[in-house]
């Protein structure tokens, strides 16, 4: 089964990513901001980056840019986590690389559906 | 998919609380650095501190939509514009604002609290809300936009042109899962578009070169067809135009959160270590039980040495967990000292040192009051107005500076002010009022400075709202002293005072001395044990009147001996057959007598409190290795025993109470 990696500053929305994901069948390994995510992808293998923008030490977009200068995360899918009212945000995102993006709030089901159709 | 997201708010209101205290923090220092540079020091703030906060409110507002709780996701939203606004530089950050945000924060933990207990919305949202986007560029109120309404597609299908652009893959999409979208939506016909395809010489595997035209035979709304394309309508040349997709409802409940602890991973990772070895240890154990000669006998000696050694280790990897630093009780403090300093005209700095210091939760929680009472007390009291503070040469505002850190087994904490000090005379003509102190003795300072902790005792001129009257420093010293600890007081007139707490680790073990008197074991905390001796019969005189005094070094200390205290019987027939341990509480010492010390050992405290009143002279009790129960003895009051033994003791614990083991009976 694919792993996913969530990264977010938060920690409730990490756990709710996370039991969420793994309850219908996917590893899900999580980071607090984008350069312990940046690391945890050198080390291993991801399938999908599920990314929120605004954190510590290292942000979203920066965090998509530099898995986009590696060779192994070249076509990784890499989702953002926005609100509405972060229109601006996203398109940086997507201009660094960003595959896509899920708009908060969003419940499980939705972020399920969105999972499975990325990882096809 | 039924997932309860109630499972997820707990960790939701601890770190949007967090969250709150992070804004609070760095709010007061954005102010504090405004003041500064009123007072004409170019200062300018770390753009970073909006940053976090801007950060926190973001946080919090994501997480509550999440978790349907759409009032503070609604309030935030308000608070993370006016912040946007201010981060971006729209907006000039002065103290107006400042007022306005720590308002808004003081509503948003409201908020947030009474989501937590499932309670009405406080009277403040709306009001503070409305002040919010009052203040925002250009007044345009935002709210959080509401739902797109689908547009329904009215003719038989949609038509559709997909042109990717050559980088279209470097986001990571794949055409071939929106085809397959798209597909789902109704039945598709797909007539790929090869005219730009290269020659295979200089066809590169990385770019794209197909293109699509489908039909899509199903009137189904627009939007879900939008919805498809959404992701890519920056790298594709597209047909149809984009709406925003819609957020769906959340499942609105409300839980209480169950009080809980939260741990750093490394914390738990060393603990499985260390339960892993105990493992193996068992299983070393276990096997050499089995068969067991005397020559194992040494295998089996480094067996139970491992054994004690991970036990040990174990033990302060899981009090550990407990340990929280103290930055969660002085978080509170910078608030509280900005109002205080505001009610009464002063300007004080706070200054904040050690506040990753580890104590056990439940001191952190106990030693929160204390404190609180010490910051308001050195403000009202110790620091001076501005003017006063000019004349006397000093700079107009005030520093409380807090200080935690660990000294030898215990926490320390130090409040220190550049105040006027404590007024000596005074404090001394207060307590002959009150008849505290006996007219016409001579007292040393530090005596006269221990008095403010004498209840009943105030010298604040008048009653204010503040410190209040009398109330106060005897409870902050009994507080303390409830949890093992110590508070001391040390001034120098004109240049300020301090007040040192000292405090245990942690509430559930003590390093201990057990001492025997008679057949009876008690067990004194190693930290008050200053020394322990042999006395000869002449150093040891009785003042006609008074108690046993000893000479101990040029130095004259009271005597106590624990067998008459404790009505037991002592085996030592003459003082020089025992020996005498000098204990130190308070900063005043006293030597108590007892047969002789057994051992050095660490013990569990058990309280005696559900079986027995309070008794003075004991704080505990525990229970041996051999299953005997020893009493834990009570340094500070042995002492104040020993120094005022007029101040008879309360319930001085007889003999008949250790003896009936296990179960303590009121006698």
């Amino acid at each position: 089964m694919a792993t996913i990696m969530t990264v977010d500053d938060t920690a409730s929305m990490r756990q709710m990513i996370s039991f969420t994901l793994n309850s219908v069948g996917y590893d899900v390994i999580q980071a607090g901001d984008g350069s312990e995510a940046l690391k945890l992808a050198r080390d291993r293998k991801v399938d999908l980056v599920i990314c929120d923008l605004n954190m510590p030490n290292m942000d979203g977009i920066t965090l998509v840019k530099s898995l986009r200068a590696l060779d192994t995360y070249k076509f990784t899918p890499i989702l953002m986590l926005t609100t509405e009212s972060q229109a601006d945000k996203r398109d940086q995102g997507k201009t660094a690389g960003a595959t896509g993006w899920i708009v908060k709030p969003f419940n499980p089901e939705q972020l399920v559906n969105v999972v499975k159709k990325v990882l096809g | 998919m039924a997932i309860d997201l109630r499972r997820f708010h707990p960790t939701f209101f601890e770190e949007s609380l967090e969250g709150v205290a992070v804004m609070e923090t760095e709010l007061l220092e954005i102010e504090r650095i405004l003041l500064r540079s009123n007072e004409g020091v170019a200062a300018e703030f770390d753009p970073e501190r909006l940053n976090r906060i801007f950060r926190s409110a973001h946080s919090i507002k994501g997480g509550s939509g999440t978790f349907g709780f759409n009032q503070i996701a609604e309030f935030s939203h308000a608070l993370e514009s006016l912040l946007d606004d201010s981060r971006s530089g729209r907006r000039t950050i002065d103290a107006a604002t400042v007022g306005v945000l720590l308002r808004a924060v003081d509503c948003l933990r409201g908020l947030i609290d009474a989501a937590r207990r499932g309670e009405p919305i406080p009277a403040c949202a709306d009001s503070v809300r409305a002040e919010l986007e009052r203040m925002q560029v250009g007044a345009a109120a935002t709210h959080l936009p509401s739902r797109a309404e689908p547009v329904r597609g009215t003719d038989g299908g949609w038509q559709i042109s997909f042109r990717p652009r050559e980088r279209f893959f470097h986001t990571g999409n794949d055409p071939l899962r929106l085809l397959r979208a798209l597909a789902e939506l109704g039945p598709v016909s797909i007539r790929a578009d090869l005219s730009r395809l290269p020659d295979w010489s200089e066809l590169d595997a990385e770019r794209c070169y197909l293109a699509w035209e489908m039909s899509l035979a199903k009137p189904v709304a627009r939007h879900a067809v939008d919805e498809v394309f959404a992701w890519v309508a920056g790298e594709c040349d597209l047909e149809i135009q984009l709406l925003a997709h819609a957020p769906a409802d959340s499942p609105k409940a409300e839980d209480r959160a169950a009080s809980s602890i939260r741990v750093a991973t490394a914390k738990v990772d060393s603990l499985v270590d260390i339960v892993g070895e105990l493992v193996i240890t068992q299983t070393m154990l276990s096997q050499l039980a089995e068969g067991f000669t005397p020559e194992r006998l040494a295998r089996l000696r480094a067996g139970i040495a491992q054994l004690e050694r991970h036990t040990r280790d174990l033990q302060d990897a899981v009090l550990g967990i407990r340990m929280l630093p103290i930055g969660f009780v002085f978080s509170r403090l910078p608030r509280l000292a900005r109002d205080i300093a505001g009610a009464l005209g002063k300007q004080v700095e706070l200054e904040i040192n050690g506040e990753r210091t580890e104590l056990d939760k439940t001191i952190i929680e106990r030693v929160s009051d204390p404190l609180i009472h010490l910051v308001r007390n050195s403000i009202d009291h110790g620091i001076e107005p501005p003017e006063e503070r000019v004349k006397a040469g000093k700079a107009p505002h005030g520093t409380l500076r807090l200080t935690a850190y660990h000294k030898s087994g215990n926490v320390v904490i130090e409040a220190e002010d550049d105040g006027r000090g404590l007024n000596r005379p005074r404090i001394l003509q207060k307590a002959r009022e009150r008849g505290l102190v006996p007219p016409d003795t001579q007292i040393e300072s530090a005596q006269i400075d221990d008095l403010i902790f004498l209840p009943g005792f105030s010298t604040a001129e008048t009653v204010n709202d503040v410190s209040g009257r009398g109330v106060g420093l005897d409870v902050v010293r009994s507080n303390i002293r409830s949890l093992g600890g110590g508070v001391e007081v040390s001034s120098v007139s004109g240049r300020g005072t301090r007040f040192t707490i000292r405090l245990p680790l942690t509430l559930a073990i003590v390093d201990g001395m057990s001492l025997r008197v008679g057949s009876e074991t008690y067990i004194l905390p190693l930290a008050w044990i200053a020394e322990t001796l042999r006395v000869r019969a002449e150093c040891v005189s009785q003042p006609a009147g008074s108690p046993e005094i000893i000479a101990v070094r040029g130095d004259y200390l009271p005597l106590l001996r624990l067998d008459r205290l404790f009505n037991v019987r002592a085996r030592a027939a003459s003082l020089s057959e025992g020996i005498v341990v000098i204990v130190e509480a308070d900063g005043r010492r006293a030597g108590l007598f007892v047969d002789e010390l057994l051992d050095q050992q660490q013990v569990v405290l058990k309280s005696l409190e559900p079986h027995c009143d309070r008794l003075e002279g004991i704080s505990a009790a525990t229970i041996l290795g051999d299953g005997t129960v020893a009493l834990i003895l009570d340094a500070g009051s042995l002492v104040r025993h020993a120094h005022n033994p007029m101040f008879a003791m309360a319930n001085p614990p007889s003999s008949d109470l250790s003896q009936g083991a296990g179960a303590p009976a009121l006698h």
